[in-house]
């Protein structure tokens, strides 16, 4: 794939999908704690997203950036705008914002086993390996 | 390899004023946790104020800065 290809992918994904995670790793296999923290915030919302590991070309990680203009990884997008990474992903989660911006009931306990993803495969990262 | 010091120092050279702390997290000298009060951060968004932090450090975080974890707060404000 193309630069501009991987470019249009990204916009796309965060286009199409309300809840759309970059991260490194999926959200059953986290390749980084930073990544394992914001996924899980969703898990434990129970929201159902779309992840996309960025591990398999480092193309990916670049355009990303220059779109969202934010550095580092995870980040995650709600209705297309950046909400953050890691640190402002758990921050929300721990307020209530997370859960209030994505509509849900946020239970009072987080869930005690590990709940289980509701992740929709996104189609590029199998493309590139 | 930078240190948690030369960080801090920077991020008080590009905030005068603000209150930072910055610890590394694995002793490595790649993971850093960042601390900052600030008031320049007052009507920002989290985003913007984090980006500020960022921006400090330029290409420098995902290369020799591998993570940056960031706190920001405004002064009296409580978070």
């Amino acid at each position: 794939m193309t630069n501009d290809e991987i470019r249009d992918f990204i916009q796309n994904a965060i286009k199409e999908n309300r809840v759309m995670l970059f991260m490194k790793g999926t959200p059953h296999q986290p390749a980084c704690g930073f990544s394992a923290r914001a996924s899980g915030c969703l898990n434990a919302l129970g929201v159902q997203y779309a992840a996309l590991d960025v591990l398999p070309d480092p193309r990916i990680r670049e355009e990303l950036s220059g779109i969202s203009g934010w550095p580092t990884i995870p980040q995650l997008f709600i209705d297309g705008e950046l909400v953050g990474g890691s640190d402002i992903v758990l921050e929300m989660f721990e307020s209530g914002e997370l859960a209030e911006l994505l509509g849900v009931e946020q239970q009072q306990a987080p869930a005690v086993e590990e709940p289980q993803p509701q992740q929709r495969p996104v189609g590029l990262e199998n493309r590139l390996n | 390899m930078p240190t948690a010091n030369e960080l801090k120092e920077r991020i008080e050279r590009a905030l005068p004023g603000a209150q930072v702390a910055v610890q590394d997290l694995t002793g490595g000298g790649d993971h850093f946790r960042a601390e900052v009060e600030s008031d320049r951060f007052a009507g920002l968004s989290r985003i913007q104020q984090h980006k500020l932090i960022y921006d400090v450090f330029g290409d420098e975080v995902g290369g020799p800065i591998h993570a940056l974890s960031i706190k920001t707060s405004t002064p009296g404000d409580r978070r």
